[in-house]
């Protein structure tokens, strides 16, 4: 890229652009455990469970991708689960399926994604407009998300025909299902977002100092009901994908996938008072969390133990990551 | 033609009239100082000039024309920038998105970054003002210089705006910077000056005499005077600002008391910490010891450290003979040390809370009955201090943040004082944006508990501040004591003799 390749010819240290030491805490840890479990277990670093863990991981990042840009603005977001559970039986009605006799194909998925747009721009207007604070107005609208999809599923299971969406989940290139160059491409997109928009500088910089903003006559408000919104497409896609898996459309689909990119993103370095991280950091936390739950039951670890181990890594992990902040008197909320 | 003009400019807050009738010329290409205590309106009348303000009546010109300002956004268009006195950069984005935030022009295109032509807007920005900064280093990696130059070159863009000469104002901005820094913040100024009107705002009245044209006066919301730098006399502006000739004697030497305790009241032996090593010094009851450095000398951070607030690594604090640990800030409340930090809005005091809150936020004792909040003893306790200091609050409920810092600086002290028990009071730039009527009063109070017997450290705000207070002054350069210099009444020291020292 063309950013990196200028130097300053003042005579000053040398300013750090991007990557510090800070940033290479995650994946130095992913690279550990990894190494740790394939030591371990031999099933562990076969090809196929890494595979299977890439694949396992596809809906996860997305859904991750999508939360990353909230919680660098420094608010919170726990529609997934709602958003999810929406979109799953839009597009589950929409394309070829066992209900009704639709059939719209791609434009079924696009409405899928339209819809959890839609229902982050809700999110989005809550706060700026009703001052509603993100954590409550994203719980809110995830319970309308999920009333919406139980009203939508209205006691019959839709089960899909639709050839093309069921072969997201099965079908495969270059030895990764369909849904995981999807998951890429959507942390491709992200990372662009991220670094070459408007949209994506304005989420960090909201993160890193609001006030700032409206002081040098930026109209913040905007941006923020935009994060959200685009935050609502990525569940949407999530929520598609999860039906492509299932090969039907059911309101839990998004069920749980709101902490665990949460835990994602935060493992991965984001951090949730804002103005930190990215797509990329959320990118690696997805990888470090679905390694740590594959690598426990290829150890043998019992299931009865697996959630506590998890929970307790993951607390540990982001000890870790705060150390090199840690001082005295330092105030912690 | 005048670049600004100010006249009859009035607002009214709820119980306060803080502008009244405000007049004010900015001339082309001239630095014209702003002088002022604080609560003078000074920056009620530059919200105003930025559009942050409203006026009730009043008008604004801009060349000529007058103008109504709604926003920040609004006064750039008309060729007005500010840089604010927190300043008003955001840390995790790079210096050249600061210096076009809100105005990217042709570095964004359908919401796209173009980081090559965003780099080259920002550079033309740094290169007005000659600065070495890159471009692209994240803002948070700069020194708070190299940050306002950014936050400078920020303000200058607003020349794209408008096709005229810009009126730059600078609310404080030398307040946190040291000496060295100062210097070239002023070499800038002058630069400005050539393209540039500067309004320049100042609590130090050397700084206003040194880079300005001609200063104008502020006094309880109007315009007292006008005076030339040329010739101007130091003690006359004094007198403009507070109304009337102040006491000659500012730091009250006439208060202060001879030393004569034996045995010192604090004693510190090899303390060594992260950034300052073997560091020795006594003080006595009763003393007042500034300690003194330019920025990097450690000072502040051995004054944490007697606190409790900064690890040590070796090192022994005896307070009146008897060893202390000072493992966390509870350790040095229950010994007998008060500590007044810098910041005082962030550090010092909850601003939403009230005075009372604030007063009894360090000692508990004096307000409890049993474990209980005795409302009676508390109010009491309160309003006894509260007239022993002279704090000018309307009721002791009424939140701190709405005081002057005066005298939100007199209830962070008091906080130390209603425990009746404090030995040592740790000073870390007690005056540190306070007008000139208000450190006065700190002054005051500052000897008065010499004098009661209390030891005082101090890091002071300037050197005339250390030499006039202090009874001894340690000279720290490079983490270490550099020199001690004694400072009694009646045979100050020259700031020369400690600058030597210093670096």
């Amino acid at each position: 890229m063309t950013v990196t390749t200028e130097v300053a010819p003042a005579p000053r240290r040398s300013s750090r652009r991007g990557a510090s030491f800070r940033d290479a805490g995650p994946p130095v840890a992913l690279i550990v455990i990894f190494g740790v479990f394939a030591a371990l277990s031999p099933q562990f670093r076969s090809f196929g469970n890494v595979q299977n863990i890439v694949d396992s991981a596809a809906v996860l990042a997305v859904v991750t991708c999508g939360i990353t840009f909230v919680l660098m603005m420094g608010s919170i977001d726990l529609s997934a689960a709602g958003v999810m559970g929406a979109s799953a039986l839009t597009v589950s009605l929409l394309v070829a399926n066992n209900r009704n006799g639709n059939d719209f194909g791609f434009f079924g998925i696009l409405a899928a994604v339209l819809l959890g747009c839609a229902f982050g721009c809700l999110s989005g207007l809550a706060l700026v407009l009703l001052k509603v604070p993100s954590f409550m107005a994203t719980l809110g609208v995830s319970a309308v998300g999920l009333g919406v999809a139980t009203l939508m599923f209205a006691g019959v299971q839709p089960n899909i025909s639709d050839a093309a969406l069921k072969g997201w989940a099965v079908e495969r290139f270059l030895g990764f299902s369909y849904l995981t160059w999807i998951a890429v491409a959507c942390i491709l997109l992200g990372w662009l977002i991220q670094r070459y928009t408007r949209l994506g500088r304005y989420a960090y910089a909201i993160g890193g100092a609001e006030e700032v903003l409206t002081l040098s006559g930026v109209q913040v408000r905007p941006y923020k009901v935009a994060v959200f919104a685009l935050a609502g497409a990525f569940y949407g896609l999530g929520g598609v994908m999860v039906t492509s898996q299932l090969g039907a459309g059911l309101v839990q689909a998004g069920n749980g996938y709101d902490f665990s990119a949460i835990t994602a993103a935060v493992v991965g370095g984001t951090l949730l008072t804002g103005g930190r991280g990215g797509v990329l950091h959320s990118a690696v936390g997805v990888l470090l969390v679905m390694v740590l739950t594959n690598g426990l039951v290829q150890v043998g670890v019992s299931p009865y133990w697996q959630g506590g181990v998890e929970g307790v890594i993951v607390v540990a992990a982001v000890a870790a990551a705060v150390i090199p902040q840690r001082r005295r008197n330092q105030v912690v909320k | 033609m005048n670049a600004l003009e100010v006249r009859g400019l009035v607002k009214h807050y709820p119980g306060v009239k803080a502008l009244d009738g405000v007049d004010l010329v900015v001339r082309p290409n001239e630095v014209l100082g702003l002088a002022g205590e604080n609560g003078a309106g000074k920056s009620t009348l530059l919200k105003a000039l930025v559009g942050l303000v409203s006026p009730d009546q009043g008008q604004i010109f801009v060349r000529g024309q007058a103008v109504k300002l709604r926003n920040v956004v609004d006064a750039a268009n008309h060729g007005i920038g500010m840089v604010f006195q927190e300043q008003s950069l955001v840390p995790n984005l790079t210096a050249a998105e600061n210096i076009v935030l809100g105005s990217e022009g042709a570095g964004v295109r359908r919401g796209i970054y173009r980081w090559n032509e965003m780099r080259r807007l920002a550079q033309e920005q740094l290169d007005k003002i000659g600065s070495p900064i890159d471009p692209l280093a994240r803002t948070d990696t700069l020194t708070f210089a190299e940050r306002q130059m950014v936050e400078i070159a920020k303000v200058l863009r607003i020349e794209q705006r408008s096709q005229h000469p810009p009126v730059i104002i600078l609310d404080e901005p030398t307040s946190v910077l040291e000496s060295k820094e100062i210097e070239t913040l002023f070499a800038q100024i002058r630069r400005l000056r050539e393209f540039a009107s500067v309004v320049f705002v100042s609590h130090r009245l050397d700084e206003v005499l040194d880079v300005c044209d001609r200063v104008t006066v502020l006094r309880s919301g109007q315009s007292v005077g006008e005076v030339a730098t040329a010739g101007a006399v130091p003690r006359e502006l004094h007198r403009m600002m507070i109304g009337s000739t102040g006491s000659d004697d500012h730091y009250h030497e006439n208060a202060a008391t001879p030393v004569t305790a034996d045995q010192p009241r604090l004693s510190v032996r090899g303390l060594s910490g992260k950034s300052f090593h073997d560091v020795d010094l006594d003080v006595a009851a009763g003393e007042i010891l500034a300690i003194v450095g330019v920025h990097g000398s450690g000072r502040e951070d051995v004054c944490r450290a007697l606190f409790g607030a900064e690890p040590t690594t070796a090192g022994e604090i005896r307070m009146d003979g008897t060893k202390v640990d000072l493992p966390s800030t509870r350790a040095a409340c229950a010994a007998g040390i008060g500590y007044v930090p810098a910041e005082r809005k962030i550090e010092g005091m909850v601003g939403s809370m009230s005075v009372a809150d604030n007063m009894t936020l360090a000692k508990q004792k004096p307000r409890l009955t049993g474990p209980f909040v005795a409302p009676k003893k508390q109010a009491a306790l309160v309003d006894s201090w509260i007239k022993r200091l002279s704090i000018r609050t309307p009721r002791r409920d009424t939140a701190i943040g709405r005081l002057s810092g005066g005298n939100q600086q007199k209830v962070v002290l008091a906080r130390w004082l209603i425990g009746g028990d404090v030995k040592l009071l740790l000073l870390d730039h007690p005056t540190r944006g306070l007008d000139i009527g208000a450190r006065s009063e700190v002054y005051r109070l500052m000897r008065e508990l010499a004098s009661s017997g209390v030891a005082t450290v101090l890091l002071a705000d300037s050197l005339e501040e250390a030499i006039g207070m202090a009874d001894r002054i340690l000279v720290m350069n490079d983490g270490r004591v550099a020199a001690e210099v004694a400072c009694p009444s009646g045979g100050k020291p020259s700031p020369l003799d400690l600058v030597k020292e210093m670096v």
